[in-house]
């Protein structure tokens, strides 16, 4: 009935192990579930009987890796049937393992470092739960080394285990297995001391086991992987004899012991075993010498990874700018220049070439935007070290193909989109003038004046920053400027840029979609021969475009009476309770680690304009390679961000009691919170949402939040002057989904712990990207509340500048930049729409509630009039 | 802290010693024949949810009928009573509206089981016992509902242990002798319930023995969560139980050889309580008592048992036919486990 099955040596597999094999742990950092537990299955099908799993990485949240894998791991039959050995050095990682469990694990490891009572408490849970432990030889004073202390100390806690009642068959000592070989003399009696104490501690403790993990026996040896599993082979023909009955070991790094070079593994017994050697050698010094001999077969691949530093210099400056390596680019650009007449050679030649290649992949599709931009760092390290030389010879610098502009308008402060064009376009050959973000009209038309630039180019993200462009066309109108104007950002359009800015200046105004697009727009521009056609050709779509808006006439749309007769009616039994912790909550520095679970990574790829849902996008046939790319160097620097700790998470949100008023949401505290109505016309009986029908007309209540990512600038200004766009815009875009990932976290904190109406809710990440929760946070400015001068309130009764170091512009946009802000409404049926266009009349009667004049009104809800 | 042992534990294994121990049999088809209506039910507890079906309930609003089928179980033989909790938890009772209730429905159920088995011990003298029945929820921490994200869990072990703990409290409270984890469809769940006793001890300062009745879903012997009957068991051996067995699944029929399989490796009292047989085709349970007492015999005859009862569709008549057919009988001779590390994933692994 049951497949019996029964051992007297354990290798426990370790390929589900972060710490013991790297691919596991790339396919763990990149999210890849699926292949992970792929890995656990090759693993029993090759015959493990116990897999070990251990998440000890420093980037990763261990207590969900942990718990995330075992659980998948319970829902394939093949890998759950063999009992798991719950790997890791942290207790709370254990104890999370431990309840995801269904069979009897093993817990790996405990030990008396901190101490009895910590020992005992911990080996008393591992009863609770069911679980046999592995005791690492470890006390107060430290690891045990020596064969008295591996003995010692296991005898006390096999002491100490079986008089609170833990079973003895329960318990298996890890007596420590250090490394050998090291040229350090007091390290040569370590494998010997183990194998020793194996049989002390066998004969003082009936019943246990030893186990030992052999990595560390051979660590000397990194890179020289056959006198590695000769040490291990040699080393378990000894030990296991001595009462050795459990190993951690990938099966591959073990050699048969008889087909070992007779050579080889009498150097490695004489090591081992600390035999006397015979003439001028240690037995150590023997082993190295004989080391080298076996090296060899593993380096090849490294190699061939180097040949291309074999190529002539202008071919190695050609393939670091496609590949983005700027490891040797200074040293290659120094060789070229001594090569060259003149250092503005180098850039012109071999720089250009090289860039002319990257720009001609990326334009066939054959790059993306992330190796574009490394390339681009690597261009921009080879022109710095240039510079001084060219000055010195009091050159003219390299001829640009035009000089630009590039501006965040005033009020608004994101800018990656303008850095990444910005970058695009120099990889291209043009100069880049980046005026940075919040730049007034003034500036970009005075510096545009005096620099004799080709074209501006303006970059928004939030919708009062339209407006802002139209001002910068009509001051350059005013101006009497004929330059053409470039517009972009996410909130722009075609159809905004026809309708609004073209109108107001006279020169050419082009609506650029994306980065990619840039640099076709810019060389036609700048084109003898293109030009012309190119701006008559923009000025006709664009007149096709208002003429086909002013035909269409008004959008239709019901009396602001009537889409308030056809209001959205919840059930108010289903109202969430009262908060369990009402009032104000901050948070000064919310753990990233934890943040960093709650990362949605799709958009992170938008932002690279790499198209593609994660993780498939890491998959993706046409950008795949470009996006794990990305995603690895993201990954590096987000370990970076949160060892080194870059940055600050700070949040606050509070909850008011609240009721529903006509549209408004009032405040007990008195504050009116009006709320914009859809009016389009619905079908099929859909209402005409406003988000104050989610508010009960009595004894209700509102919540606010705003969190913000602080920190970034210094090492904003480090990757400044280190020529280093693409980790300035890396940075920003993982600061930008720090600040996403925090509101969300926020979020199920507050479900479930502070107003705590969904307590028991669990969900995955994936779920809660999809929204998968009950209950919205609808934010100032987006579509179901489009009226960003809600923020300022929200932020007073928030105290979001004390309470989350958060400020606003003139335009309503938050700083620092990677910041979120919203509302919370907690009725189940509450849910997500956009209001769309509103008429005359809700604008008149919002002005009023709001108390500000139409006009003022007008401005901020300029999108969502006709 | 040391906890005061439990006098139960001792008695039952005394018992058990003398003779094979009979439990109870069903409860939801008793209490079907009385015929209540929803108001009945209800009662007067105002709750907003239809209680129909909510045997448990009756514990507040009926006593009277869990009593009488007590009452009918030790009258046709019964050494225990397992309260009529199977669904007292909060996330059972949330179906119901009645979350808010379930301290009072385990106390008063297990007051009422207390009070009956009280009744008949003062009467002849034979100790009676009462088990705290607690169910699986109809949640599971091993598997996950949607085939799509088999990582996702409904709920999480922290969960399920302050569920269990509540529930364990109440029923200690109101005079439980053990704690039944019964029809264990869920490994996890039940390393949950357990771990829910513990707290509860530590808390009460006293031992609250536990009895462990796993449910096959299989006829190749692993229930939902796929362990098979010896994994099942090295994975809660450390409960140290007083009973380990099988119940539901199936008629004795079916459960033979997992019965025997249990009774070579179980260091603890062997108990089984099997449905009336399988269910025919109208869903109902047509075993005739003799027929039922007739196969859990042979067990009692091969040495494998120590306590036997019945599941859905068992009636007082079954247990009244058990008890006379093993009457006389010796019971199970407890075996001795050589001390080897026994672990468990979905199938045992010893480590000799």
């Amino acid at each position: 009935m049951t497949t019996q099955s029964s051992a007297r040596f354990v290798n426990v597999g370790e390929r589900t192990n972060v710490t013991g094999s790297a691919a596991f742990k790339k396919l763990i950092l990149a999210g890849d579930y699926a292949k992970a537990i792929e890995v656990a299955r090759q693993q029993v099908d090759n015959g493990a009987q116990i897999i070990d799993v251990n998440m000890d990485e420093g980037l990763l949240d261990a207590h969900a890796a942990m718990t995330t894998y075992l659980k998948l791991i319970a829902s394939e039959p093949d890998i759950a049937r063999v009992p798991i050995m719950i790997d890791s050095s942290k207790w709370d990682v254990i104890e999370a393992g431990l309840k995801c469990v269904s069979g009897k694990p093993i817990v790996n490891s405990i030990s008396m470092k901190e101490g009895e009572e910590a020992f005992l408490a911990q080996a008393r849970k591992c009863m609770d739960y069911g679980a046999a432990v592995v005791v690492m030889a470890f006390d107060e004073k430290g690891q045990a080394d020596t064969r008295e202390r591996k003995v010692e100390i296991c005898c006390r806690a096999y002491k100490l285990l079986t008089g609170m009642g833990f079973p003895a068959e329960d318990i298996i000592f890890d007596p420590n297995v250090f490394a050998v070989a090291t040229g350090i003399e007091e390290h040569d009696r370590y494998a010997l001391d183990f194998i020793e104490a194996c049989r002390d501690i066998k004969a003082a403790c009936p019943h246990v086991h030893i186990s030992g993990g052999l990595s560390n026996l051979s660590f000397s040896f990194r890179g020289n992987e056959p006198v590695r599993r000769a040490m291990h082979s040699v080393f378990l023909y000894h030990a296991i004899p001595a009462g050795m009955d459990m190993a951690i070991v990938n099966a591959g790094q073990i050699d048969i012991y008889d087909q070992i070079d007779p050579a080889l593994r009498e150097a490695v017994e004489d090591v081992i075993l600390m035999r006397p050697v015979e003439g001028e050698l240690t037995a150590t010094e023997r082993l190295i010498a004989l080391a080298e001999s076996f090296k060899g077969r593993d380096k090849a691949a490294e190699k061939e990874a180097e040949e291309w530093r074999s190529y002539d210099v202008v071919k190695r400056l050609e393939h670091a700018l496609v590949k983005g390596i700027d490891a040797y680019i200074v040293e290659d650009t120094e060789e070229a220049r001594l090569l060259h007449a003149r250092p503005i050679e180098v850039i012109e030649g071999p720089l250009m070439a090289g860039m002319n290649r990257v720009g001609d992949l990326f334009g066939s599709g054959q790059m993306f935007l992330p190796q574009v931009v490394k390339s681009a760092r690597v261009m921009k390290k080879a022109v710095a070290h240039l510079i001084p030389f060219i000055e010195a010879a009091k050159e003219e610098g390299a001829k640009a193909k035009g000089r630009i502009i590039m501006a965040t308008v005033k009020g608004d402060v994101h800018d990656i989109g303008k850095n990444i064009v910005g970058v695009v376009l120099q990889c291209n050959g043009y100069e880049v003038i980046d005026l940075g973000v919040m730049v007034p009209w003034s500036r970009i038309i005075e510096t545009a004046q005096k620099e004799e630039v080709d074209i501006i180019g303006l970059s928004g993200l939030i919708t009062p920053s339209l407006d802002e462009m139209v001002t910068v066309a009509e001051e350059m109108q005013r101006a009497g400027m004929t330059i053409p104007l470039l517009i972009g950002g996410a909130t722009t359009s075609k159809v905004h840029t026809a309708l609004r800015i073209d109108p107001a200046y006279d020169g050419p105004v082009v609506h650029v979609l994306d980065a990619s697009r840039a640099v076709g727009v810019a060389s036609q521009l700048l084109s003898d021969t293109q030009a012309e056609g190119f701006i008559a050709a923009t000025a006709d779509e664009y007149e096709a475009v208002r003429i086909a808006r002013a035909g269409k006439g008004g959008s239709k749309l019901l009396s602001i009476a009537d889409a308030r007769a056809n209001a959205f009616v919840i059930d108010p039994a289903q109202k969430a309770p009262a908060p369990l912790q009402p009032g104000l909550h901050c948070y000064d520095d919310w753990s990233l680690t934890d943040l960093a679970d709650y990362i949605d990574w799709t958009p992170f790829f938008r932002a690279w304009e790499l198209a593609g849902t994660y993780p498939a996008i890491l998959e993706d046939e046409i950008v795949g390679e470009s996006a794990r790319s990305l995603y690895t160097d993201a990954q590096k620097m987000l370990k970076r961000i949160i060892e080194e700790k870059w940055l600050t998470a700070r949040g606050v949100c509070a909850f008011w009691p609240a009721h529903r008023e006509g549209d408004d949401i009032l405040l007990e505290n008195g504050t009116r919170l009006p709320m914009l109505r859809q009016q389009f016309i619905k079908s099929r009986g859909r209402a005409n949402f406003c988000l104050s029908d989610f508010i009960d007309t009595t004894d209700d209540w509102l919540g606010g939040f705003a969190v913000g990512i602080h920190g970034i600038e210094p090492h904003l200004e480090r990757f400044k002057a280190d020529h280093d766009d693409y980790s300035d815009i890396l940075l920003k875009a993982l600061a930008d989904r720090f600040a996403e990932a925090f509101a969300e976290r926020m979020h199920a904190h507050v479900r479930r712990d502070l107003w705590a109406y969904a307590q028991g809710e669990q969900l995955t990440n994936e779920a809660l990207i999809r929204e998968q929760y009950r209950g919205i946070r609808p934010a100032p400015g987006y579509p179901a509340c489009p009226d960003h001068t809600l923020k300022p309130i929200l932020f007073d009764l928030l105290k979001a500048g004390d309470n989350a170091g958060l400020v606003l512009t003139e335009s309503q946009a938050m700083l620092p930049t990677a910041a979120v802000s919203g509302f919370y409404f907690a009725h189940p049926e509450s849910q997500y729409f956009g209001v769309a266009t509103i008429g005359e009349d809700q604008l008149a009667d919002y002005a009023e509630r709001r108390g500000q004049t139409i006009e003022e009104t007008r401005r901020w809800l300029r999108p969502n009039l006709d | 802290m040391t906890l005061i042992p439990s006098a139960a534990r001792k008695t039952l294994l005394e018992q058990s010693a003398q003779r094979i121990l009979i439990t109870d049999g069903a409860f939801g088809t008793e209490i079907q024949n009385y015929g209540l209506s929803e108001a009945d039910y209800a009662g007067s507890l105002g709750l907003s949810h239809d209680q129909k079906g909510n045997n448990d309930i009756l514990a507040l609003t009926k006593p009277e009928v869990p009593e009488a089928i007590h009452r009918a179980y030790f009258a046709a033989g019964a050494d225990i009573a397992e309260t009529n909790t199977f669904s007292a938890n909060r996330i059972s009772q949330a179906d119901y509206g009645a979350e808010h209730l379930v301290r009072e429905i385990n106390v008063e159920s297990a007051k009422l089981a207390r009070r009956v088995a009280d009744e008949f011990t003062a009467k002849d003298g034979r100790p009676r016992f009462v088990a705290g029945a607690i169910g699986p929820t109809n949640k599971t921490l091993s598997l996950s509902p949607d085939v799509n994200d088999p990582g996702f869990r409904e709920i999480d072990w922290d969960h399920l242990v302050d569920v269990y703990a509540e529930q364990v409290e109440a029923l200690v409270e109101g005079g439980a002798d053990f704690i039944l984890i019964e029809t264990v469809f869920d490994t996890l769940n039940a390393k949950a319930g357990i771990m829910a006793v513990r707290h509860v001890e530590q808390k009460l300062g006293r031992e609250i023995p536990i009895m462990l009745s796993m449910t096959l879903t299989d006829l190749s012997g692993r229930n939902l969560s796929g362990h098979t009957v010896e994994a099942f068991w090295w994975a809660v051996r450390h409960a140290r139980p007083v009973t380990i067995g099988l119940n539901c699944s199936f008629g004795a029929t079916q459960l033979r050889p997992h019965v025997k399989a249990l009774s070579e490796i179980a260091d603890t009292l062997i108990m089984v309580y099997p449905n009336a047989g399988l269910p025919n085709e109208l869903g109902a349970y047509d075993e005739l008592p003799e027929t039922t007492a007739g196969l859990v015999k042979e067990w009692a005859d091969a040495g494998q048992v120590n306590i036997l009862g019945g599941c859905c569709g068992s009636t007082p008549a079954h247990i009244a036919a058990m008890a006379r057919a093993v009457g006389g009988l010796p019971s199970r001779q407890l075996p001795g486990l050589t001390p080897v590390t026994r672990l468990a994933g979905l199938e045992p692994f010893i480590f000799a």
